[in-house]
């Protein structure tokens, strides 16, 4: 038993140990804490150049300010002169950019270049905040179904049939007509502009209800998720965060991972409500003390503005939130705060309308904010949906507009550009609830980067002494095959940008623990045919051939285990799967071939009296 | 270490009674106590602060009181300047906000602002969800194991291994439930691993008892088992060392995130260790192996092990 390698083998072995190795390497490279200032257009030289003396006047301590595609990165040496700087250049530039943190590596060119980048570490270990948004679906169907009523009326009105009442309850939308001689035209309506509805003919022959078929609510459904998605999307960039993770999770989930932000309730406030704009004109013709009183007349609806004065507002809106395409901040001629907001052709239409109509009368905003949450009672967990309506601001019509105009009367400069940013965003297609929410603190994040190495460290040296202590010369070449390991498990991870978290670092750190577990199996085979009176030579070869279908055995289970575990498992578990299920494949690898590709260079080929076992 | 000749299966009744005892114990405990469920299955706030100096629980209990939290529970996390302040969720009070609330109101009146270290919410119905897919995950990953073993050993030894690896589950469970340690995501992750774990070394057992019926057709089943224990018992007193010791360096220095679930792979260890020698041999004994079993699944066996 000659105990060698064809050179293709030890050729293989090598490549892969040196393609591991320089891919494992842009983690030895740190990251330096940074500000990012990004715009819609490109930013121009001197801004970068304005900002770029704005941070050195700061005294903070720059280490280095690159300008590239319009966009500046400035690295700073520690987290303390990056806020400090980051707060600085988001009051200076307002809305024209966005300010992020980020961490920008530090990697040599050269490694970037053939695409080595550093493991992606997740939020357990850079901190920030993790959201588990829920779309609720009964609200976009709800949502939809009126929708539907609205635009039936319309449809019925424009095509001239007469009707009594177009209601909704909670499982038709029911029309009643004037005369049943109307329905065939009423067929003609639906035919034309509603397929999408189902129609049962009632009992009643001046009826008809119809219902929303399944299919039409599932689109309605998918729409919800992906429009909420969108806006998110967003509105995330509106926060100023660098690399965030939005994603759908399941059927009505969406998860929202913001690294390194520390503001939760800003970024909670930005996420969690919707809000929207309604434009309505004031009732003028009713006394709103009687109002007050409880006499609201019909057509009418009783809102309150900031200082809980009533209002009485006309109950037909002239333009929703929906109708916004844009919408900045700024101040207008007064130098209060405004928010200037364009419409679509609709809604412009409609403005312009109504505003030649009613030049001189009066007008009001009302804001609205849909504010989710979640209470339990008697033990039942019940959505407590709240409505908050206020009436922002009442201005009398000046002149005739449609596209553009403004809306003052907001309390601050902060809230004008809040709103914008909300409108900018577009309304939300239905309400969103935060169910699941993980913060990790920057100090906390290094915390655990500490520990989780310290521990592997620790691990990995206890581990390597005992094999060699026990397995001697044939115990150091294992340890060897299990540092060549690690380094395939850390070239893997960046090289796949899977997410390291704790957990994660805990799977590398068990790896070590088990992947040995194949070179105990083998050593103690020889030992076992030496012990029989084998050759070493032959020994060496028995031991590796007989152990084999036991590693293969024994590694597959743990690997189905993993694999179930990723399957099943979220965030920072996932993580840990993700280590387990690299560290098994590898492992195998290192400990047979590996191993056996140094022993058979030491031992191969030659007479051997005596293994160092 | 010396080949030994110990008779582990001879002394079967004593192991078997000692588990039996420790499952009772831990079945009971589990019905009774039950688990000490994290807010990951529970649902709830968790919040973690960190202090410059040794915090003052005292205070921030009255402060947390006054404040309309009655139900926090605060205590110390890993160190004495790193409060752990806990709320359960609560009827009529909205939780998506409740950190924030939480943080202010200990902030106030404090001289020394705390740091967030940490938030974690989990609201209820992501709470029941991750229950569910914990439990999938369990099953599915068991019928997987059944699966594969049952294609690879001839079904008593499958079943064998299924009551080893249980045995290991249901044990550690108990331990959780009787010290009262909190059972959370890591920690189910750490049972999982414990399957594997477990699995993996009940089948290096098994492995051997095949190969030796191959060999001594002659010898008892008994004695054959009893060969097979001895002389994979080096291998596997070895593998449970280095990974206790990667376990050990993870309790002490990988932190308090990390703890509860080295303690659970800790115990999976030393019962996983402890069951491939005394209960997975036995068990597929009393099931009724026999040299007849093995005819066929050892000529499988041997093709399978020529295969690269």
């Amino acid at each position: 038993m000659q105990n060698r390698f064809p050179l293709w083998k030890n050729l293989l072995v090598l490549i892969i140990f040196l393609v591991s190795l320089i891919y494992s390497l842009p983690n030895l490279y740190g990251e330096d804490p940074s500000v990012q200032v990004s715009s819609a257009h490109a930013l121009a030289q001197e801004q970068a150049n304005k900002i770029e003396s704005t941070i050195k006047t700061a005294g903070v301590n720059l280490k280095a300010f690159e300008f590239k595609d319009g966009r500046i990165l400035a690295r700073f040496s520690n987290t303390d002169d990056q806020l400090k700087i980051a707060d600085l250049l988001r009051d200076q530039m307002g809305n024209d950019a966005t300010v992020a943190l980020n961490l920008a590596p530090t990697t040599p060119a050269w490694l970037q270049k053939i695409g080595a980048d550093a493991m992606y570490l997740g939020l357990d270990l850079r901190g920030g905040v993790h959201f588990l948004l829920e779309v609720d679906m009964d609200a976009a169907v709800k949502q939809a179904e009126e929708r539907y009523t609205e635009d039936l009326r319309l449809a019925l009105r424009d095509a001239k049939i007469r009707y009594l009442s177009v209601t909704k309850d909670s499982a038709f939308i029911k029309i009643k007509l004037k005369s049943a001689d109307d329905k065939p035209a009423l067929f003609d309506v639906l035919a034309k502009g509603f397929k999408g509805l189902k129609i049962t003919e009632p009992d009643e022959q001046d009826q008809l209800w119809l219902q929303m078929s399944e299919v039409d609510v599932r689109e309605v459904k998918k729409f919800a998720v992906a429009q909420n998605m969108t806006t998110l999307r967003n509105r995330v960039n509106e926060l100023g965060v660098a690399e965030p993770v939005i994603q759908q999770q399941g059927d009505n989930r969406i998860v929202v991972q913001l690294p390194g932000v520390q503001d939760t309730t800003r970024a909670k406030e930005i996420l969690g409500t919707t809000a929207t704009l309604e434009y309505r004109l004031v009732d003028v013709e009713h006394d709103v003390q009687k109002a007050v009183e409880g006499h609201v007349p019909v057509g009418s609806k009783l809102y309150y503005d900031k200082n809980k004065s009533p209002v009485l507002l006309d109950k037909r809106v002239i333009v929703t939130g929906d109708q916004i395409v844009d919408a900045s901040s700024g101040m207008d001629q007064d130098g209060r705060p405004a928010v200037f907001i364009s419409l679509n052709g609709v809604g412009a239409a409609k403005m312009g309308k109504l505003t030649q109509a009613n030049l001189g009368k009066p007008m009001a905003v009302v804001f609205i904010e849909n504010k989710v949450e979640t209470k339990t009672v008697n033990g039942q967990k019940v959505r407590h949906k709240e409505k908050v309506e206020k009436v922002i601001s009442v201005a009398t019509i000046q002149g005739v507009f449609s596209k553009r105009f403004q809306t003052t009367g907001l309390d601050s400069p902060q809230d004008a550009r809040n709103l914008s940013l909300l409108l900018r965003a577009g309304a939300l297609a239905a309400p969103v609830d935060i169910v699941e929410e993980r913060t990790v603190g920057p100090s906390l994040g290094q915390d655990n980067i500490n520990k989780g190495v310290l521990s592997f460290v620790v691990g990995f040296v206890l581990v390597v002494l005992l094999m060699a202590v026990y397995y001697k010369l044939f115990g150091m070449i294992a340890d060897v095959a299990l540092a060549f390991n690690v380094v395939i498990v850390v070239a893997v991870l960046s090289m796949l940008q899977a997410t390291l978290t704790l957990p994660g670092i805990a799977g590398i750190i068990l790896t070590v623990g088990m992947s040995v577990d194949a070179n105990v199996l083998i050593f103690e085979r020889i030992r076992e045919e030496l012990r029989n009176g084998n050759t070493p030579q032959s020994a060496i070869y028995m031991g590796y051939d007989r152990a084999f279908a036991t590693i293969l055995d024994s590694h597959v289970t743990n690997l189905v285990v993993a694999v179930v575990l990723f399957a099943f498992g979220t965030g920072s578990v996932k993580g840990f799967a993700v280590t387990l299920i690299i560290g098994i494949l590898s492992s195998m690898f290192t400990a047979i071939t590996g191993t056996r590709m140094v022993i058979n260079w030491i031992y191969g080929n030659r007479r051997v009296e005596k293994l160092s076992i | 270490m010396k080949p030994t000749h110990i008779n582990f299966i001879g002394n079967r009744k004593i192991a078997m009674t000692f588990s039996g005892i420790l499952m009772v114990i831990a079945i009971i405990s589990l019905s009774v106590r039950g688990l000490q469920m994290g807010i990951d299955f529970t649902g709830g706030t968790l919040i973690e602060v960190g202090y410059q100096q040794t915090a003052d629980l005292t205070a921030l209990r009255k402060t947390l009181d006054e404040s309309g939290f009655a139900n926090a529970t605060v205590q110390n996390f890993g160190t004495s300047k790193d409060v752990l302040i806990r709320l359960k969720l609560e009827e009529g009070v909205n939780s998506a906000d409740l950190s924030t609330k939480v943080l202010d109101a200990i902030n106030k009146n404090a001289a020394t602002p705390a740091s967030l270290r940490r938030v974690e919410f989990v609201g209820p119905q992501v709470g029941d969800d991750l229950a569910q897919d914990g439990f999938l995950a369990l099953l599915y990953s068991t019928l997987a194991i059944l699966i594969y073993i049952s294609l690879r050993f001839e079904w008593k030894f499958s079943v064998g291994a299924i009551i080893a690896t249980f045995h290991d589950v249901i044990v550690t469970l108990g331990v959780f439930s009787v010290f009262a340690l909190e059972f959370d995501l890591t920690v189910l992750a750490a049972i999982l691993a414990l399957i594997g774990y477990s699995l993996n070394d009940t089948i290096v057992v098994y492995d051997r008892i095949r190969e030796n019926f191959r060999k001594m057709r002659k010898t008892t089943t008994e004695d054959m088992m009893n060969i097979a224990v001895n002389d994979t018992l080096s291998r596997t007193i070895m593998i449970s060392m280095t990974v206790f010791l990667v376990l050990v360096s993870l309790f002490f220095l990988g932190g308090e995130v990390i703890h509860n679930f080295s303690i659970a792979l800790l115990f999976g260890v030393v019962f996983g260790t402890y069951s491939s020698i005394f209960i997975a041999s036995p068990a597929a004994l009393m099931l009724g192996v026999s040299s007849e079993d093995l005819i066929i699944p050892v000529k499988e066996g041997a093709e399978l092990d020529r295969m690269p």
